[in-house]
């Protein structure tokens, strides 16, 4: 191995790493100015010009914090949970596609941290182990609302995963591949893959707010029954490590959505201007594409939120394996029969 | 039973059709409703530049008045003291001097006039028993403060501040 891949790559997680904290950051910040704009407030304004440096503010509020373990706590898995959550959400990024390769004078660097050829179920294996990081943290806390809470984050999170791959199976009867590189490249020029998975994309939007224990399905930490969720116990940047990690699973999920089914870096007329800016702005501009569709989503994952009530436990359990796992299945036999036909 | 009014109107509950039950479009139409309020204008006041104003008979902190040539017009008759149903006024009476004719209008003066406005209610009756037209709730909201004792507004904050040129 050479030592210049090993500084690219380390250069490369280290970035992604900053991003998806930065994005962490401003999302709570963004989080609080749909909500204050959604309901004809005005959000925080008061850090800064228009409130830019509330997160901040913020951060260092968590870090000042008395943190404080419960006497009756398991203390290795109390200190365990919130870095298992954080780690989870985090290495999600590593499989992402971010651009095209950068061509700096022959020498090529790709915009992904590895092309495994089973990224899709790299993604699934690290979203099905963020269910850990909430187990651990609220049974370590000795406090029935953590474990109640845990309980329905685990069983949320498992039943919506068959939905998920339910509807990601369908996906692949079209991509024939599990490379998240090859899917992207594959919607080059309009191909997206919500055109022809409109209702596979459905199932997967409403599963990926599941399992990112967001509006309506935020069961896990619904304030009005179990005080604060999984995290009751917890205070402190341990906290604030369980809240960024929802966030940054916002920010992952988004991003997996807009590469599976809304052509990742791809925009139209995006071979006109790689023929005229260069073939090192090319890439970056559809680096910032990606980067609008991932906002995008962000911001429709807040909107949601705000707009749509609480489900209730017996709704949640209906809608997921009454509707969604059925609705998928028949969204894989409708796909392979098209497809057969097709191909016929 | 009948209904005698008139107005009782049965509503019927009637099944949700397929469409209903999909969820999606009233979703949509959720989701446009709180799109329109993203844009209304928010109805925040900025609370420490900006005020809302008060409508006029707004009751807010109490002022002692002086007469048309800046003379204190309140007498210590007491009245308000009297009237007064949360017992926060008291007052102490002097007899005014030759040489603070210009400060007072009548011979008598309070010499000490505290109200408490941890006490006071607002409700404006001292304002009705003056016989003087001395005191007024015109003033604005009573800040807050830390200790109890603070809450006992002498003369320093209730007379009104001297006439110009006098």
């Amino acid at each position: 191995m050479e030592i210049s891949f090993v500084i690219e790559k380390f250069a490369l997680v280290t970035i992604l790493f900053a991003i998806s904290l930065l994005i962490a950051m401003y999302s709570t910040y963004a989080e609080r100015k749909v909500a204050a704009f959604l309901q004809d407030r005005l959000g925080p304004d008061r850090a800064g010009p228009f409130g830019i440096l509330q997160p901040l503010a913020d951060g260092v509020k968590m870090f000042m914090k008395e943190e404080i373990v419960p006497s009756n706590a398991s203390k290795w898995l109390f200190m365990v949970g919130p870095g298992l959550a954080m780690l989870c959400a985090c290495i999600g990024t590593a499989v992402i596609p971010w651009g095209q390769d950068l061509n700096f004078d022959g020498r090529i660097i790709p915009l992904q941290v590895t092309d495994i050829n089973v990224g899709v179920l790299y993604i699934f294996g690290v979203v099905s182990l963020g269910v850990y990081g909430v187990m651990i943290g609220g049974w370590a806390s000795n406090n029935k609302y953590s474990l109640l809470s845990a309980i329905r984050a685990a069983s949320q999170n498992i039943s919506y995963e068959v939905a998920m791959g339910l509807s990601i199976i369908a996906l692949l009867l079209v991509t024939n591949t599990l490379s998240l590189r090859e899917i992207v490249e594959d919607q080059h020029a309009w191909r997206w893959n919500v055109l022809y998975q409109p209702l596979g994309f459905l199932i997967f939007m409403i599963c990926s707010f599941a399992e990112t224990n967001r509006a309506p399905f935020d069961l896990p930490e619904c304030e009005t029954e179990l005080i604060g969720g999984y995290h009751t116990e917890y205070s402190s940047m341990k906290l604030g490590f369980y809240l960024f990690a929802e966030y940054i699973n916002m920010f992952v999920s988004s991003a997996v959505m807009a590469t599976l089914y809304f052509g990742g870096y791809n925009y139209p007329g995006m071979d006109w201007v790689a023929a005229h800016v260069g073939p090192i702005a090319a890439p970056l501009i559809g680096t910032a594409v990606l980067f609008l569709k991932i906002f995008a989503f962000i911001f429709f994952f807040m909107w949601v939120r705000w707009t749509i009530p609480r489900f209730r436990y017996d709704q949640l359990m209906n809608l997921g394996w009454k509707v969604l796992i059925p609705l998928a299945i028949a969204n894989i036999v409708i796909t392979g029969i098209v497809i057969a036909v097709v191909n016929f | 039973m009948e209904s005698l009014s008139n107005k009782k109107k049965v509503l019927e509950q009637k099944p949700l059709n397929f469409a209903e039950r999909m969820y999606l479009p009233a979703i949509v139409k959720g989701l446009g409703t709180t799109m329109s309020h993203f844009f209304k204008k928010s109805s925040t006041i900025k609370y420490p530049e900006q005020e809302r104003e008060f409508s006029i008979n707004w009751r807010g902190m109490h002022s002692l008045k002086r007469d048309e040539e800046g003379k204190e017009r309140c007498t210590a008759c007491g009245l308000c003291a009297l009237s007064c149903p949360a017992e926060a006024i008291t007052m102490i009476a002097a007899e005014r001097k030759p040489e603070e004719k210009a400060l007072y209008r009548e011979e008598k003066y309070a010499a000490v006039y505290e109200i408490n406005m941890l006490r006071c209610i607002f409700c404006g009756l001292c304002e009705e028993a003056c016989p003087k037209e001395a005191i007024y709730l015109d003033g604005p909201i009573v800040p807050s403060d830390y200790l109890r004792k603070d809450f006992i507004y002498g003369k320093d904050k209730l007379v009104e501040a001297p006439l110009e040129g006098k």
